[in-house]
């Protein structure tokens, strides 16, 4: 037996969908056209006033990532369960788990991350304080990664369904309560001038148990699903 | 032991002897339900602080309790289920998912009725409440999940692997929305916990604790025959069953 | 593993599944050896799709066991997935990536086949000089043997083809006739469910059908 090594065969997947995703590069501006939209709605149907804008400005921000993360992470199996490669990583000598932890590595760098070059400027569109613009960043950079691997387990259970998408909001949503939680508190908090250290760790530890334990769900949820 | 648990794996062993069980059951859980309604609502004292309207918590915190003991039971089975491929453990997941709502629902609903004398409004975000809420909509996504799927026993193992996140995932959302209540706590401070309890108060709080949980046994136990009945209904010993039945 | 391992064979034992509170088959027990192929026939319905996706591993049996050289199959794991080469009612391919990345793709992930580049697999289906177009301009045909040409960049010894015939014309049909030939003829085994028939050398076939 000849099979690659573990990590290669992360990479060639990871650098597959990465592919993928640049040949469909249209496609990467969707997610982010809905973050700016939907936070930019919160004004519209609020009213403009600065001051208010300012204190609920990190939830506005958090909560639109979180739906934009939802909504672009419907697709992350979909065109491979459509096309049949999905059954083929099921069936290739690897650990799935591995497999589906570069899936959502490669979905998070296409999807996720560039939500992290909009916030600056959703930050001064909401009018957030000079010191919570930085922890904003830094709060996508650990929660949205947390999203991704989390609802990934969700669109697994829900793959082969007809109506996924609605499901798989009632699924994942209040599985993401905590990442909600920390996120939105410390961009609040650093605004006010406070430390933010303690929910920094509090998101790195939600981010380390996430990274260790989605991907063996996913891959268990995947199993089923295509059973 | 092992034999037990193999013998009672099998869906007509169960059938038969869940079946023998349940009038037992239900005589237990109707004989604890009074002496423990007796108790709460007439026999101890009344509060000095929040009079008779205290009363609501020898409903609401045994159907709360019951809430997170139905998720730890579901997922449990969930797990029993997925790693022995025991038939009995999924239909079990499925079964319990309905009575764990019922009772979420049922402390949510007590909790707020309770909350109208105290707060004055009939909601509010409180931590216990707030992580009730959350508690019942796990397990209305679990409830969705499992009528979406149409293979009963795939829609019973994604259940199962939902349900087990969810457990992971339980105590951090309990502990993060504490968190938060005491960030932006408001002008209200929870009542739910009173410091000391009396022991005429405790007592028939314990007695209704029992009897919510051989309700739930009951319930359990009953929906889990309909659901054995449904999946073994081309089986020879449904058959012969129902044929004893006409 | 080599594909002409003596002792490689194929069991299913007493394999019940069920679809829907449906029991597609039960009690099926057969072996496939090294050179032979099954041909598993039935009417719509009859769980042709459900037993190759069982034995590929994908789905568990409801009861009985699959061994792959003696030994279950869920026991052996990738170890079995290495082995084995599926090719389903989807293709498989990524319509975004050329025919060349798919293959190089699929290549890099299993067991290689030593000799043969994803460009020689490409020719021996008749696809070359489709190396470098984008998979989704193919003919529906073209993408089919796409598909099969993965069988030959892996050392797998046991293909599972559901429909392999799927949209092919004559030309493609003899082409494939001819790879299933080559493969048991050197030693690999072969399940196939199709509704033409299969051109194979009738002592290396054994048939199931289970509408029977």
């Amino acid at each position: 037996m000849s099979t690659a090594p573990l990590s290669h065969a992360f990479l060639i997947l990871f650098k597959r969908d990465l592919t993928l995703a640049y040949r469909k590069r249209a496609e990467i501006v969707n997610p982010l056209l809905f973050f700016v939209l939907v936070t930019a709605m919160f004004p519209l149907g609020i009213g403009a006033d600065p001051a208010q804008l300012r204190d609920i400005g990190p939830g506005i921000i958090w909560v639109a990532a979180l739906l934009a993360a939802l909504l672009s992470l419907e697709t992350i199996f979909r065109s491979d369960f459509e096309d049949g490669s999905l059954e083929q990583l099921l069936l290739c000598p690897h650990p799935l788990s591995i497999l589906m932890l570069a899936k959502v590595a490669a979905h998070w760098v296409t999807t996720g991350l560039p939500l992290l070059l909009v916030a600056p400027l959703l930050a001064v569109l909401l009018d957030l304080p000079e010191e919570a613009r930085s922890t904003l960043l830094i709060t996508l950079a650990l929660g949205t990664p947390v999203l991704s691997l989390v609802g990934t387990i969700g669109v697994a259970l829900t793959v082969g369904l007809r109506r996924g998408g609605m499901i798989l909001s009632l699924l994942v949503l209040p599985l993401y309560v905590p990442v909600l939680i920390f996120a939105a508190s410390a961009v609040t908090t650093a605004g006010a001038g406070l430390p933010v250290s303690a929910h920094l760790f509090l998101l790195t530890a939600l981010l380390a148990l996430a990274v260790s334990l989605s991907p063996a769900a996913t891959a268990a949820a995947l199993r089923i699903s295509l059973s | 032991m092992l034999r037990f648990f193999h013998q009672l794996a099998s869906p007509k062993y169960f059938y038969n002897l869940s079946g023998r069980l349940i009038p037992w059951i239900a005589v237990a859980c109707v004989g604890f339900l009074l002496v423990g309604l007796y108790d709460g609502l007439v026999d101890a004292p009344t509060d000095y602080q929040q009079g008779d309207s205290y009363r609501i918590i020898f409903i609401h915190v045994p159907a709360a309790w019951m809430s997170l003991f139905i998720y730890m039971v579901m997922a449990g089975a969930g797990a029993i289920g997925l790693i022995w491929h025991m038939k009995l453990a999924e239909v079990m997941v499925v079964s319990c998912a309905p009575i764990g709502a019922a009772f979420t629902f049922l402390a949510l609903v007590t909790g707020s009725i309770w909350g109208k004398p105290m707060w004055g409004t009939w909601w509010v975000w409180d931590a216990r409440l707030t992580s009730e809420l959350i508690l019942l909509f796990l397990y209305l996504g679990i409830m969705a999940l499992n009528n979406a799927v149409e293979d009963k026993r795939t829609a019973a193992r994604a259940t199962s692997i939902l349900a087990i996140v969810g457990v992971v995932n339980i105590p951090i959302i309990h502990y993060s929305v504490e968190w938060w209540n005491t960030l932006h706590q408001g002008p209200t401070v929870t009542k739910f916990d009173a410091p000391s309890i009396d022991t005429q108060m405790l007592i028939p709080l314990l007695v209704m604790a029992v009897a919510f949980k051989l309700y739930f046994v009951l319930s359990l136990l009953m929906r889990a025959r309909v659901e054995v009945l449904q999946r073994e209904r081309n089986t020879q010993w449904v058959r012969e069953l129902a044929e004893q039945q006409t | 593993m080599s594909s002409s391992s003596p002792a490689a064979a194929l069991d299913a034992e007493n394999l019940t599944c069920i679809r829907d509170d449906r029991t597609l088959f039960s009690g099926l027990s057969f072996r496939v050896e090294s050179g032979q192929a099954l041909v598993v026939s039935g009417r719509n319905g009859s769980g042709k799709t459900t037993l190759l996706r069982t034995l590929s591993g994908m789905r568990m049996p409801d009861e009985g066991a699959i061994r792959w050289c003696g030994d279950d199959i869920y026991r052996l794991g990738s170890d079995y997935n290495a082995s084995t080469a599926y090719v389903g009612h989807r293709d498989g391919n990524k319509l975004d990536l050329t025919p060349l990345e798919n293959l190089a793709f699929v290549r890099s992930l299993g067991d290689p086949h030593p000799d043969l580049q994803p460009a020689q697999a490409l020719a021996t289906v008749d696809l070359a000089g489709f190396e470098d177009v984008a998979t989704r301009n193919l003919s529906a045909g073209q993408q089919r043997r796409l598909a099969l040409a993965r069988l030959l960049i892996t050392r797998a010894p046991l293909w599972i083809l559901d429909e392999p015939f799927t949209s092919l014309d004559t030309h493609g049909i003899a082409i494939v006739e001819e790879l299933a030939h080559n493969h048991l003829v050197n030693g690999g085994m072969l399940v196939v469910t199709s509704h033409h028939m299969v051109n194979l050398d009738s002592s290396a076939v054994i048939h199931l059908n289970l509408s029977a």
